[in-house]
């Protein structure tokens, strides 16, 4: 039964993404001697959300009730494109990975419409950021794709994954390593953490992700809570396929291992978020622009070889 | 009469009556124009004659144009004619049909949302003069597509300039519409005249200049051809440095024209370069980096432009100069494939740059009526008056919204498609074939950076005009279009919705019009190519909309009543916020435009607070014509001062010019002599 390890797979990115956060938070807590949330928070919040009713502002017209719709829509979509422990998922093509990059680009159009959608100052800043530092991740996770497309010889995110073995570390090991630094950083911004941004800050005007979502509530805001948690775990395991070459032939055990890496890369998430202060506004388009940068590093070490 | 009749199929006159169908189109514009023309002093009949004219010129010329594509085949039909060098020859072949679908379709709904659009202009404004001029435009269109003689070419491409001439002059009262007019008029004659010489040099030594005849030129004159050809028609498609009139002309039009316009009929500058392309025999490898270098530059800075313009349609107008550059760049990409031999590459490419005309076509066509029920709804499109036009006017919002989306190639909707296709080709290239692989990369960021851009600019305007509180009296008073105005955009909205979702059928046409515009050998290629990434492209997108159904419906189970208190907006908690306080269109881009002020140039006006208790203060911004103020004005007032030197020449008496024409003839005899 060739379909049923890729439905599983996925059923499992579905369960398992909310684990993230909690292992980031547990991270944190760690560091700042902290006990912390329990792991399991964001289920227990999502299910708390999707039993409250939802309060609209007047402002808002169908488009805000769309946004968490669409957005949510457009990940769980993308997670079936997703490779998952390097293996292809149900619908793994060539070029997917375009497809996977205006996915995120319609999630973030709803998202910010959704924000426009209410008419307040603080949600159109946040809006007006969230385009803006896409304007810099776009490019830089583009390069990096292209540079990964060049190291491997293939068009799809499965082909590339399923070609990166420890053979090509052991020969291409600056390439690799650039991208996995430009996909990390790209990852921290684009889901909205230290040092792009603080998912936990109190003041409304330096936020980005969490401003546009102010209004949001009851089980929209579930639907977006637990988007922010796949996307999480869409960039995460980009990040664990590109550290993580398949070994084995064994299904199960390269899933282990995945997971493994899966909740490495949280944990590194939670390390970055401890160690380093966000930066400023102005400053997040340069950290991108060193993304860019390595991307663009790689590609010409690449195309040099 | 001596009609030379010919197919390329045995079939011979079996296939004939498309031609004949798509001449009679092209009668019936013509006749239905000078119809209007005649009832102008009856606004609404001369609507009715315009309009039933262009509507059934439609249906007669889409069936012709659909079905050749679906046989793939060319018809021919020559006719002598007295012009010198001239004949009456046609060719309907897959290219002109691929590029024919989408005039007559968008002229076509264009005329429908046309009659509820100028219905408020009755009595003000010569309403049969503008059904005539668009009529014709549209028979001058279908002229240049199938046009396979030169001078009838340059016939209809001259009749289609005068005829949009005047519906951009349609407000003349404007003083920027007559601005937009005098650029427009300018840059049409310069485009012709390197388009007369393009054409002059490939029709040298063949008595008629009949596309047919032309005979493959050698290198140097080829690259001069070239050059002159990517001149004269990227004047009128419009890719920088060459747009000035676009951003200018398009918004001063009547909407519908604006849609048909940047639509289609910047297009035809598009098919002319592939057309002379095909002509120019093997390709030299820097003309495809030339294309994919303006296409690149195009694309990026058009999207960054219409990031920082304040009116709606100018918006529109900016995302056409990117979409433009997109075609461009994916040709480029396909001639420097095709150069390394990478026909794989380049037949994705090339079938990619025919998708995204037909698809840029739709969505701008959708996007441009959107922003005429503003104009029409709110008697302005100043993005910075509107607002809260949603709850006006929400089926607009909706289509707008849609058309937007479709715009930044946002997978359910069209624009997608043929992005992808390229992206593919680009992605082949780089993993494929080194030494195209630069030339991918170009092309791939810079529809990545293009693609980001967009979709601010994008959420940008659809948010300034559509949601969020009314900024204004004007737009919290706006009224929504009327139904012939709301077909059209359903139409087109339904349409960007099918092509995606049913990308598979576009195979056959996408495959033969590739074959017809680039040569056979790239069709082969795209039949093996361009099947698989259709079927994904239909199998994402419904993905996506089942994934989304389902999501919407397990909300919608969860509260079905949703409760809608009627409180505002939270804001931080506090109570009475107004409509000046959302963030509005410039200071959405504001972050973006600075970044890239260098590029923008845009002029501001901020207020320097030096009290401790400062009074009234005001800001504006002004996004420029970067590349007109830089290059074109300096060379006009260059070319005007040169001008007055020799003005002693003219005096302004007949004789002295009578004078002057029998001294070039006696000079010509003498030099034959």
């Amino acid at each position: 039964m060739e379909i049923v390890k890729p439905l599983t797979q996925y059923l499992a990115a579905l369960l398992l993404a909310p684990l993230l956060p909690g292992i980031i938070n547990r991270v944190k807590a760690f560091f700042a001697g902290r006990r912390g949330q329990p792991v399991l928070q964001l289920y227990y919040d999502l299910y708390k959300l999707l039993q409250k009713a939802p309060v609209y502002s007047r402002t808002t017209t169908w488009v805000f009730r769309a946004g968490p719709v669409i957005g949510l829509a457009a990940i769980l979509t993308s997670l079936a494109v997703l490779p998952f422990a390097g293996r292809p998922s149900f619908l793994a093509f060539d070029g997917d990975f375009i497809f996977l990059l205006y996915l995120l680009g319609l999630a973030r159009f709803a998202t910010v419409l959704a924000a426009l959608d209410t008419g307040s100052a603080f949600e159109g800043m946040g809006a007006s950021r969230e385009m803006q530092f896409a304007v810099f991740a776009e490019p830089a996770f583009f390069l990096g794709l292209a540079a990964l497309a060049r190291v491997t010889g293939q068009t799809s995110l499965a082909g590339m994954f399923g070609v990166l073995t420890g053979d090509l570390w052991r020969t291409a090991a600056p390439v690799l390593a650039l991208l996995t630094a430009s996909f990390f950083i790209v990852l921290l911004a684009e889901n909205s953490r230290v040092p792009a941004d603080d998912p936990n800050t109190h003041l409304e005007l330096t936020m980005i992700h969490e401003v546009m979502v102010l209004d949001h509530s009851g089980p929209e805001l579930a639907y977006i809570l637990y988007g922010a948690a796949l996307k999480l775990w869409f960039f995460g395991a980009l990040i664990a396929c590109m550290v993580l070459p398949r070994h084995s032939g064994s299904w199960a055990g390269d899933t282990g291992l995945f997971l493994l890496a899966m909740a490495g890369v949280a944990a590194a998430v939670g390390v970055v978020e401890s160690v380093i202060a966000r930066l400023r506004l102005i400053k997040v388009p340069y950290m991108l622009i060193t993304a860019f940068a390595f991307s663009t590093l790689a590609l010409i070490f690449q195309m040099g070889r | 009469m001596a009609a030379v009749v010919g197919t390329t199929s045995r079939r011979s006159l079996s296939g004939f009556y498309k031609m004949l169908l798509v001449l009679l189109s092209i009668i019936l514009l013509l006749a239905s124009s000078a119809l209007a023309l005649f009832f102008s002093r009856e606004p609404s009949r001369a609507q009715d004659a315009g309009a039933y004219g262009a509507v059934a010129a439609s249906a007669l010329g889409l069936w012709a144009a659909v079905r050749t594509l679906a046989a793939g085949s060319a018809e021919t039909l020559s006719l002598p004619w007295s012009v010198p060098l001239g004949s009456l020859s046609f060719c309907l072949d897959p290219l002109s049909a691929l590029f024919l679908v989408p005039v007559f379709l968008l002229t076509g709904l264009a005329a429908v949302y046309g009659v509820g659009y100028l219905r408020s202009y009755a009595g003000s404004k010569p309403l049969g003069l503008a059904w005539a001029a668009f009529n014709t435009l549209t028979a001058a269109m279908v002229l240049v597509f199938t046009a396979a003689n030169a001078v009838l070419f340059l016939l209809g491409w001259e009749l289609m300039a005068a005829a949009s001439f005047l519906l951009v002059l349609f407000e003349h009262d404007k003083a920027q519409s007559r601005k937009a007019g005098f650029i427009y008029l300018a840059a049409g004659g310069a485009g012709a005249l390197l388009l007369m010489a393009a054409f002059a040099l490939l029709g040298a030594g063949s008595p008629l200049l009949d596309f047919a005849s032309f005979r493959t030129p050698s290198g140097t004159a080829a690259s001069a051809i070239f050059l002159l050809a990517l001149g004269g028609f990227g004047l009128k498609a419009g890719f920088i440095p060459l747009h000035v009139w676009l951003p200018e002309a398009h918004p001063a039009a009547p909407s519908h024209v604006s849609a048909v316009m940047s639509g289609v009929m910047i297009k035809t500058g598009i098919y002319g370069l592939i057309r002379v392309l095909v002509f120019l025999g093997p390709w030299q490898e820097w003309w495809g980096w030339t294309l994919l270098a303006a296409g690149c530059v195009s694309c990026v800075l058009g999207a960054l432009f219409a990031l920082a313009q304040h009116e709606l349609k100018r918006v529109l107008a900016y995302s056409s100069i990117e979409n433009i550059g997109i075609i461009l760049a994916a040709v480029g990409l396909g001639m420097v494939g095709a150069a390394h031999n990478a026909d794989r590459l380049a037949a994705l490419a090339f079938a990619g740059a025919l998708l995204h005309v037909f698809n840029h076509s739709l969505f701008k066509g959708l996007l441009f009526m959107g922003a005429g029920a503003v104009l029409h709804g709110a008697g302005t499109a100043e993005l910075d008056a509107l607002g809260g036009l949603a709850k006006k006017m929400p089926r607009t919002a909706l289509l707008f919204i849609a058309g937007a989306a479709s715009a930044c190639a946002l997978p359910p909707f069209n624009g997608f498609a043929g992005e992808f296709l390229v992206y593919l080709g680009a992605f082949k290239g780089i993993s494929s074939y080194p030494a195209v692989a630069l030339a991918g990369v170009l092309a791939g960021l810079s529809l990545a950076v293009a693609g980001a851009l967009a979709a601010a600019a994008f959420a940008r305007a659809a948010g300034a005009a559509f949601l969020g509180e009314p900024r204004t009296e004007r737009a919290a008073a706006a009224h929504p279009p009327d139904g012939l105005m709301l077909f059209s955009m359903y139409a087109l909205g339904a349409l960007c919705l099918a092509v995606c979702a049913a990308a598979p059928l576009l195979l056959v046409p996408l495959v033969s019009a590739v074959g017809a515009g680039f040569g056979g050998g790239f069709g082969a290629a795209a039949a093996l190519e361009v099947p698989g990434p259709l079927v994904y492209i239909s199998a994402g997108a419904l993905l996506l909309a089942a994934v989304a159904a389902i999501a919407a419906v397990k909300r919608r189970s969860m509260f079905p009543a949703a409760r809608t208190a009627d409180v505002p907006t939270w804001d931080c908690g506090y109570a009475a916020p107004t409509a000046r306080m959302q963030y509005g269109a410039s200071s959405f881009a504001q972050p973006l435009t600075d970044f890239f002020q260098p590029v923008l140039r845009k002029l501001g006006q901020y207020p320097v607070i030096a009290e401790y208790f400062p009074g009234k203060a005001s800001f504006s911004t002004e996004a420029q014509a970067v590349v007109y103020n830089a290059v074109y004005a300096p060379a006009a007032a260059r070319i005007r001062d040169l001008a007055y030197r020799f003005s002693w020449l003219q005096h302004g008496r007949l004789q002295i010019y009578i004078m002057y024409i029998v001294v070039t003839l006696l000079g010509l005899l003498l030099w034959k002599l």
